[in-house]
């Protein structure tokens, strides 16, 4: 029953082999209105949006504010494992059909709730979304350069990392619904979801009463704030100047490949061993961040990734939504699913399963559902109810 | 009141289930503490040549280095036993057996290669235990011609897609924040075990789940994958802004680099808006009433709003913004976060005692179950700090024997 804040919820319990039926308000899901859109055409049967966490899943539409949509409702509950639903707390109480009276009538169902800020608390009736999330959650006081606003990942984050927590939670209630028979009811906040993804920022705090900044490119590390994004010709790159175990091997690698084009400046003969970054002056770390910057920006990312690969150097190239569809890896590991819109007559591809089992498929097998498109099939053939009534419910708007 | 209700209040849904852990880092241990908290045992398996890669991660207590000082080290193993073991030793392999044989769930992260050459690969595994069900994670998985390639979630977050889409249009790529890939992969490698664990109940049998930083971040920027693969569009970074909202940004307040966010998606959220702000002439402009026209002049609106929202503090924005319906919040910094009201109501943060840190900060899961409390049973291990107890109360070997591998060096 959620809107966007909830999707992932539903999307992976359909993975991991659930039946999961997506309940819309007559009309659809308002954010279906939400784009992008398939070839840029404003429609809720074309939104890619809601086609990308809504795959796997039957849909239904149902008025739950009328009284006999309730009925039809509480009837659904009656077989179902789970409720996911992300309305404002309080809402679905009020039209009786709350976790304590849902659980009346099943004991055994597991309600999940995905709320902005969770079912209590002086926060709780605030509105909320992505970008109120991921700033009370403090993820975007470190992000961003320092001399413009704090920004946020430029597509939702807190709505699908929401929706995975909230599956967690909800496996884990079914866990303990198979020891003791019993359901419960799973509180999901956002701004949580997001104030635990800045624990690296906690650790800081809790150790030293410091609060790290947000630094463009560059992150607070040891002693001082270090690169980890750094410009190439055509892009960029992901790489950390580290010593020791971890950075030696990369860097030596690197030093010698400058060499042959004369570029290694003052990395030639640096001890990599015992390189530590937190005992350099910042004069010396800049002209080593330096000299490397002007060699990354002789040369593609695709060339500094197929050298890194072969000399197991510890860099990865930015990728962008293009390079991931095209990426060999991918490919070869058959991660893509053609998935079949024959009402756009195409098909798209998709991001498969989110991982593999040697027992069973962690598959995408289907396109999201129409608006109302298993109506029939679940109100029918689950529900029992006759043609003559399903007609009658459509046209009083309850379906 | 019966008396099965009562047990069942004080059970942990996870009891009894146990965790054999030989991951490193964070996504690994991220997901065996959160298994811990809801009663699994878990044993991390380290050695003291080859310890656990955040015991030695900054930030430190006093800023002085040591394996058992990393705040991160201490907040990513909450709840575990620590043992060492010296996969190396040619005795190590009878004890792997011992503790092969107590686990339901193994946890990996070994580098290509590794987990075949100590035993402990799916295959060896099942031999010593028909229905383990062992859990692999990597970088870009175990097939395919990168899955050798070496990665940490702080590079792999500019591989899988992130970096591209954080920051500014005009601007280099920003980055998001931590290891951002490690952070977002256990909570489908939680969801994966109790499904398997479910599985297991159903059928008898174990399994082996393959996990990779690679394919479960697509999972996050699937809208972002389809507007390349269905349009040919390449989405880019576009700092805050947002195709269904405007205003949707950061704007600066009052007091030294504070900011507020305000969303306003509908027309009528609009209205409301320019209500809050006092409907100055400029709200008037019919070229803002639409969204549409609202987006068309964005540089020009959002000059507008932050005009306004310079006089008042983030805190003062957020409660006028929300008290009349308005999307807003504080751009928190940590310890705006450690104090915000709401995340106090819901006890995020809870303090554990820990041998060396002393008092320190431990973090609540993001979810809360009604019948079920979080249950932090002691603070992270100190390196080998269970060996005994877990070599002779858990696995039951002998004080002889125990001494005796001991003394040969298979506990190093």
């Amino acid at each position: 029953m959620t809107d966007e804040k909830g999707w992932m919820c539903g999307k992976i319990l359909s993975e991991l082999g659930a039946d999961v039926v997506k309940v819309e308000r007559p009309g659809g899901d308002p954010a279906r209105d939400i784009g992008p859109f398939y070839h840029d055409i404003p429609d809720p049967e074309k939104s890619l949006y809601w086609f990308a966490y809504n795959t796997n899943k039957r849909g239904i539409t149902l008025n739950i504010q009328t009284r006999r949509g309730q009925e039809i409702f509480q009837q659904l509950v009656t077989g179902a494992d789970f409720v996911i639903e992300s309305f404002s707390p309080g809402y679905l109480s009020g039209l009786g059909l709350g976790y304590s009276q849902l659980s009346e009538i099943n004991p055994k169902i597991i309600m999940t709730s995905i709320t902005p800020f969770g079912q209590t608390g002086p926060y709780k009736d605030y509105k909320g979304c992505d970008l109120v999330a991921m700033a009370m959650g403090g993820f975007m006081y470190v992000c961003g350069d320092a001399d413009r606003p704090p920004v946020r990942i430029s597509i939702e984050q807190a709505y699908p990392i929401a929706g995975a927590e909230a599956a967690a939670g909800s496996l884990i209630a079914n866990h303990y619904r198979i020891l003791t028979g019993e359901g419960q009811h799973v509180d999901v906040s956002m701004q949580e979801c997001i104030a635990r993804e800045i624990f690296m920022e906690l650790c800081f705090w809790d150790a030293l009463r410091e609060i790290p900044v947000r630094a463009g490119q560059c992150r607070r590390r040891m002693t001082a704030y270090q690169r980890d994004i750094w410009p190439c010709k055509d892009g960029h790159l992901g790489f950390r100047i580290l010593g020791g175990r971890f950075g030696a091997e990369t860097l030596q690698a690197l030093t010698e490949w400058m060499d042959t084009e004369n570029m290694a400046g003052s990395l030639k003969g640096m001890d990599f061993e015992s390189l530590d970054m937190s005992k350099m002056t910042p004069a010396e770390s800049d002209e080593l961040e330096n000299t490397l910057c002007q060699f990354f920006l002789k040369h593609t990312k695709e060339e500094i990734y197929q050298k890194a690969v072969e000399k197991n150097m510890l860099l990865c190239p930015g990728y962008t939504p293009r390079d991931l569809a095209e990426y060999e890896q991918l490919k070869e590991r058959n991660f893509w699913a053609e998935l079949q819109y024959p009402e756009l007559d195409t098909t798209i591809k998709h991001p498969d399963g989110f991982l593999r089992s040697s027992e069973v498929k962690c598959q995408i097998q289907k396109r999201a559902p129409l608006i109302g498109e298993h109506n029939e099939e679940i109100y029918g053939q689950n529900l029992g109810i006759s043609k003559g009534e399903l007609a009658h419910l459509k046209k009083e708007g309850i379906i | 009141m019966n008396s099965r209700a009562k047990s069942n209040r004080d059970r942990l849904p996870l009891e009894g289930v146990k965790v054999l852990d030989f991951s490193i880092a964070f996504m690994g241990p991220d997901l065996t503490r959160t298994l811990s908290a809801f009663g699994a045992e878990i044993i991390k398996v380290e050695s003291i040549y080859q310890h656990e890669l955040t015991r030695v991660s900054a930030p430190f207590k006093d800023n002085v280095a040591g394996i058992n000082r990393s705040f991160v080290f201490a907040v990513m193993n909450t709840g575990k036993y620590s043992i060492t073991l010296n996969l190396k030793h040619p005795r190590s392999a009878e004890v792997v057996k011992r503790l092969v044989t107590w686990a339901d769930i193994v946890v990996e992260n070994f580098a290509p290669g590794s987990a075949e050459k100590y035993g402990l690969d799916y295959e060896q595994l099942r031999e010593l235990k028909p229905d383990i069900t062992v859990l692999s994670l990597s970088a870009q998985g175990a097939t395919g011609p990168y899955s050798m390639h070496p990665g940490y979630g702080f590079n792999l977050l500019a591989l899988c897609g992130f970096s591209h889409l954080t920051g500014w249009p005009d601007r280099e790529a920003a980055v998001p924040v931590g290891a951002y890939t490690d952070f977002i992969l256990p909570w489908f490698a939680i969801a994966a075990i109790l499904a398997a664990l479910d599985y297991r109940l159903r059928t008898g049998k174990g399994q082996h789940i393959g996990g990779s930083q690679l394919e479960i971040s697509p999972q996050f920027l699937i809208p972002a994958i389809l507007d390349y693969t269905a349009n040919g569009r390449v989405q880019t970074r576009c700092g805050n802004r947002s195709s269904s909202a405007s205003p949707h940004g950061a704007f600066r307040c009052r007091g030294d680099d504070r900011w507020c966010v305000i969303a306003v998606s509908s027309d009528e959220e609009w209205e409301t808006f320019c209500t809050v702000i006092g409907s100055p002439e400029w709200t008037k402009d019919p070229k803002f009433n639409t969204l549409w026209g609202r987006k068309d002049n964005e540089d020009e609106l959002d000059k507008l709003v932050e005009a306004w929202t310079v006089f008042f503090t983030a805190e003062e924005i957020m409660t006028r913004m929300q008290a009349f319906g308005v999307a807003s919040g504080v751009v928190q910094s940590i310890k705006d976060v450690v104090d915000d009201p709401q995340l106090k109501h819901r006890r995020t943060f809870q303090f554990l005692e820990h041998p060396e840190l002393g008092t320190h900060i431990c973090e609540n899961l993001a979810f809360r179950l009604s019948k079920c409390k979080v249950e932090w049973k002691r603070p992270a291990p100190c390196l080998g700090e269970h060996n005994e107890f877990v070599y002779t109360k858990l696995l039951g070997m002998s004080e002889e024997e125990f001494v005796e591998l001991l003394n040969d060096g298979v506990f190093e």
